[in-house]
């Protein structure tokens, strides 16, 4: 417990303190002056702050979008129908799941330096969404499967047809499914923002906050209490987001393992 | 009427057409290409252009030593990382499934570092392993364990162990969630019946708990095994690799290869044993699954 919260804590505490307080070796266990000056102080220390919270937020939004475009019709599929390949094909799907993006970053890196689509938001927002698809497809297919298929047959047979099905039968009781989803790709593409940030983009203005700040970590004095007040801003949405629907997130990720 | 029924559920082609957008995706942004690496690493592509050079990549690879201490480290690196996340979430799961007070809000709190962008995770603990003004240096100075200031990252030995240590902090929380849910899953009556015929704590958990979960514990470890293989961020952070290549895992060097020096050929032959190695995983994986699976299915 005390190991994993002990980094949080101590990034808390640092933010709150003044710098030559940091600044002394060996190290001061306590302050008598903290404040919240060093979240002040940090707009001006990292200028670009607002623009990067902001790239996050929407290439995560975006990306999370996108991925529900593409997974909704592929999910539904699964879930209610029987086709050759069925079974293999969702194996497939967890298998590239085990994939890194770091083994794709050669042949990607080339193609969008080809189009000219380096240093822009596509070029983080296109892999993002490939490796957020085959958990999601997971996830909203149970979601799915547990809408009874006999409301559907019976409207079917009443003579409504399938858009009328989807729009009356399937989207009201999948919603709480589409949210939850929904939120796990949000997370999803917030975490994974890095490795693709770093290495498809230069350009300040598209960093998302990870690699906006980790650019400052290379400066011979970096100011560490803004720097973690900064880290605390950007962990603080996801985290903000995750309190509130743990439940779910956690029984849709683990029922799908476990029960596997 | 049942015909018509029939066609509601059985249309094929409907079927695939709901499944191609996310498919033709899929091919376009991860089956092609890992193609086209497997091409590459039989060239010496980089921003000048390419060409054809057999198996060079490899020959240069595979004979170079840098290249197999690199592999062993990797798997060093992985199995100290992996088995402590497991055994510290094992632990971890016990002690949460216990009638313990205030459990529901300790099983939150360890979830923190799993939700949370990892690359922002490590930012902190760039803080903690500041070997002036970190915490832990701070502590040993105190104590007397250390006789003065000690960069963590930057000796050969502690970077290795403090990367591991922060992998350890990103990777147990989800292992531990794990665990608890299939804890939670063993049936009570199980347990019962045991306490009547008066089994001590320990045996309940080494013949009840323990047998019950090892499905989840096998899958689990293969699992972690993978992600922690892929593993990026956190020694990219951390050291970069360094000092002196001595936390530089496959993933790294090929990432320093392919895009720190622009030499997409060299990077793609290391690419491609990536693959091949997960490829490995990948099938243990499934095929443990599939036999899991089953038996359910038998029962």
């Amino acid at each position: 417990m005390t190991f994993i919260l002990l980094p949080f804590v101590e990034m808390f505490y640092a933010s709150l303190r003044p710098l030559d307080h940091l600044f002394r070796s060996p190290y001061q266990f306590y302050s008598d002056d903290l404040s919240f000056w060093a979240y002040r102080e940090m707009w001006n220390t990292v200028p670009m702050l607002p623009r990067y919270i902001f790239n996050s937020f929407f290439l995560a939004s975006v990306t999370s979008l996108i991925t529900l475009l593409f997974v909704i019709p592929a999910a539904y599929s699964y879930a209610r129908f029987k086709f050759p390949f069925k079974n293999s094909s969702l194996y497939i799907l967890l298998a590239i799941n085990m994939f890194s993006g770091a083994v794709l970053l050669i042949p990607l890196y080339k193609v969008l330096r080809t189009f000219g689509l380096l240093n822009t938001y596509q070029a983080m927002i296109v892999p993002g969404v490939a490796f957020l698809i085959p958990t999601s497809i997971w996830l909203l297919k149970s979601y799915f499967e547990k809408i009874p298929i006999d409301l559907e047959e019976a409207a079917f047979v009443d003579g409504a047809s399938r858009i009328q099905i989807l729009r009356h039968i399937i989207a009201p009781l999948s919603t709480p499914g589409l949210v939850v989803v929904g939120i796990y790709a949000f997370i999803g593409s917030y975490a994974q923002q890095f490795l693709f940030a770093i290495t498809f983009n230069q350009k300040k203005e598209y960093m998302p906050i990870p690699s906006g700040l980790y650019e400052f970590i290379g400066y011979t004095t970096v100011k560490w209490n803004e720097m973690m007040a900064a880290s605390l801003v950007g962990i603080a949405p996801v985290l903000i987001i995750f309190l509130f629907l743990q439940k779910y997130i956690v029984a849709g990720l683990t029922s799908g393992a476990v029960k596997n | 009427m049942n015909q018509k029924l029939k066609s509601y559920n059985s249309q094929t082609y409907m079927a695939y057409a709901l499944i191609a957008p996310a498919a033709i995706y899929i091919i376009l942004i991860v089956a092609w290409p890992l193609l086209e690496t497997i091409r590459l690493s039989f060239t010496n592509s980089s921003l000048a252009g390419e060409d054809y050079v057999g198996l060079e990549n490899y020959q240069k690879m595979f004979s170079s030593k840098k290249f197999n201490g690199i592999v062993t480290r990797t798997f060093v690196w992985m199995f100290f990382s992996v088995s402590l996340k497991l055994i510290i979430g094992l632990i971890g799961a016990v002690l949460l499934n216990a009638n313990l007070k205030g459990r529901s809000i300790f099983r939150v709190l360890v979830m923190p570092p799993w939700v949370v962008p990892i690359a922002i995770g490590m930012l902190g603990w760039l803080w903690l392993y500041n070997g002036y003004f970190g915490i832990i240096a701070g502590v040993g100075m105190r104590t007397g364990i250390l006789d003065g200031p000690f960069g963590f990252l930057a000796y050969k030995q502690s970077a290795f162990i403090s990367t591991i240590i922060a992998d350890v902090w990103v990777g147990t929380p989800m292992v531990t969630v794990f665990f608890l849910a299939a804890m939670q899953g063993v049936p009570r009556d199980l347990y019962e019946a045991a306490y009547c015929d008066g089994a001590s704590k320990w045996d309940r958990f080494f013949k009840i708990t323990l047998p019950q979960i090892t499905p989840v514990i096998i899958t689990m470890s293969l699992l972690s095994a993978i992600w922690t293989f892929n593993s990026f961020e956190i020694i990219w952070i951390l050291t970069e690799g360094g000092p002196r290549g001595s936390t530089t895992t496959l993933i790294i060097d090929t990432y320093k290869q392919a895009l720190g020096n622009y030499k997409f050929g060299r990077g793609a032959a290391r690419a491609v044993v990536v693959m091949i190695l997960l490829m490995l995983f990948a099938g243990f994986y499934l095929a443990l699954l599939a036999r899991i699976n089953k038996k359910i299915s038998h029962e």
